[in-house]
């Protein structure tokens, strides 16, 4: 059957999708903004915010709720995830647990004669002598470098756990089709939706000669969004699909796959295009070419700006309980940010899926117009 | 945030919701006239939707 064949394919995807994601969240600049040490701890409108942006960005271990206990410390519940540093000496790796849940850059971790904080979630080396890193005016550390930083974060987790979910229920379901033509268990659920975008989206869009192709990799894009939106509206607080990061790396492979599989006709009309006076042939290809940039890129800015924009907005509803607490009391605050959070999460299940769509929908667009044979009359 | 900023989203805002105001009546009108043609139509204007989204998001993302 062809499902092996995708399988394959899609194991090939979100191996090279894994890679590129790791080169790009090793290499972000650091955040200039200020923060106060109680991580977690929410009392104020200011904290609430930044207990949001916290939230939207990635983190080195899961953080589920804060609470003080009856002396008064604050405790964090939540679970570590590995750290894999390549610093000046070389690979470290140790639990995030290590750093005590300190993201303000105090607390020093010595791994063999390598001292290394975390500050906003970036970890950093402390040179030879520092006991402390210390901060200029910008917010950026100056007795301390930034690291390779390869470590499972919680998006990359989610991003692994999607793909052994997808990869152990798309290989069950494949080979279920080598023994019986109709499948049983989980995989009926997931066969209605391996049609619709077999003959929705790709089959309409790409055309009849083509789709069998690109049928693999738009249901790898299609089932990874959709399976990383649901799993950012648990309360564990996935955020992965909202990271540009692997966004960018979705939309880089809509972008290759469409220009390598673009057919003579496909580059005549960016770089010579038929039927218009020479000219304006010239004016059309630099902007034909832009063109070709532009599609990507809104596709990686419509999926991180919808998901994180949802996220945003749930947590914000959330926070009413909160911030309205001494207008409307303890209840009738709860009440009303319950009901608001609550028909927002349906609308934001539903958006999960129609991004899911909308980006699948618009690669095979893409894909189509390169492929596609222009009959010269 | 400053001023100028909030102003130009408010501007971003104003424009995206003009635009799929425009696209969600048309196909509104169209459907009614054409109910057969309901599928076709949904599924053109969720792409245009999503083009024009697109766009109002990158401006925003831009305006940060």
């Amino acid at each position: 059957m062809k499902l092996g064949k995708t399988a394959r394919n899609k194991v090939l995807s979100l191996f090279s999708l894994f890679f590129f994601y790791g080169a790009f969240a090793a290499s972000d600049s650091p955040k200039t903004e200020s923060e106060s040490d109680n991580h977690g701890a929410v009392s104020s409108e200011a904290e609430i915010s930044e207990y949001i942006l916290h939230h939207i960005k990635d983190a080195h271990d899961f953080h589920l709720f804060s609470y003080n206990d009856s002396e008064g410390h604050r405790k964090h519940i939540g679970f570590p995830l590995p750290v894999i540093v390549y610093s000046s000496k070389g690979f470290r790796t140790f639990m995030s647990s290590e750093f005590h849940h300190d993201d303000s850059g105090h607390h020093v971790v010595e791994r063999d004669g390598v001292s290394l904080v975390k500050y906003h979630e970036k970890i950093y080396e402390l040179e030879e002598g520092a006991h402390g890193v210390e901060f200029d005016e910008q917010h950026h550390p100056t007795n301390a470098h930034a690291v390779l930083d390869l470590s499972i974060t919680k998006s990359v987790f989610g991003f692994l756990l999607v793909s052994l979910l997808m990869l152990f229920a798309f290989g069950r379901l494949a080979k279920q089709y080598k023994k019986q033509a109709v499948p049983t268990g989980f995989g009926r659920v997931l066969e209605p939706l391996i049609l619709y975008v077999r003959d929705e989206i790709a089959r309409p869009n790409i055309g009849e000669k083509h789709y069998r192709r690109f049928t693999g990799f738009l249901m790898t894009v299609f089932f990874f969004i959709w399976i990383s939106n649901l799993l950012g509206l648990t309360p564990l607080g996935f955020n992965i699909t909202g990271q540009i990061a692997v966004t960018f790396s979705l939309a880089l492979f809509t972008y290759l796959i469409t220009q390598f599989s673009g057919t003579k006709d496909y580059w005549k009309h960016i770089f010579w295009m038929p039927g218009v006076p020479v000219p304006m042939k010239i004016i059309l290809a630099p902007i034909e070419l832009l063109g070709t940039l532009t599609k990507p890129f809104s596709l990686m800015i419509r999926l991180f700006a919808n998901i994180s924009a949802g996220h945003i907005v749930v947590m914000s509803l959330i926070s009413i309980a909160i911030i309205m607490k001494s207008t409307l009391g303890a209840a009738g605050a709860t009440v009303l940010s319950l009901a608001l959070s609550f028909f927002l999460t349906l609308i934001e299940l539903l958006v999960a899926f129609l991004q899911a769509y909308i980006f699948t929908m618009l690669s095979a667009l893409f894909i189509g117009m390169a492929v596609e044979e222009h009959d010269h009359h | 945030m400053t001023i100028p900023n909030l102003v130009g989203a408010g501007l971003i805002v104003i424009g995206a919701g003009m635009g799929l105001g425009k696209i969600g009546g048309s196909a509104m009108e169209g459907i009614a006239r054409q109910p057969e043609a309901a599928g076709k139509i949904q599924t053109a204007m969720i792409i245009i939707a999503a083009l024009l989204e697109g766009l109002a998001f990158g401006a925003l993302f831009l305006g940060k």
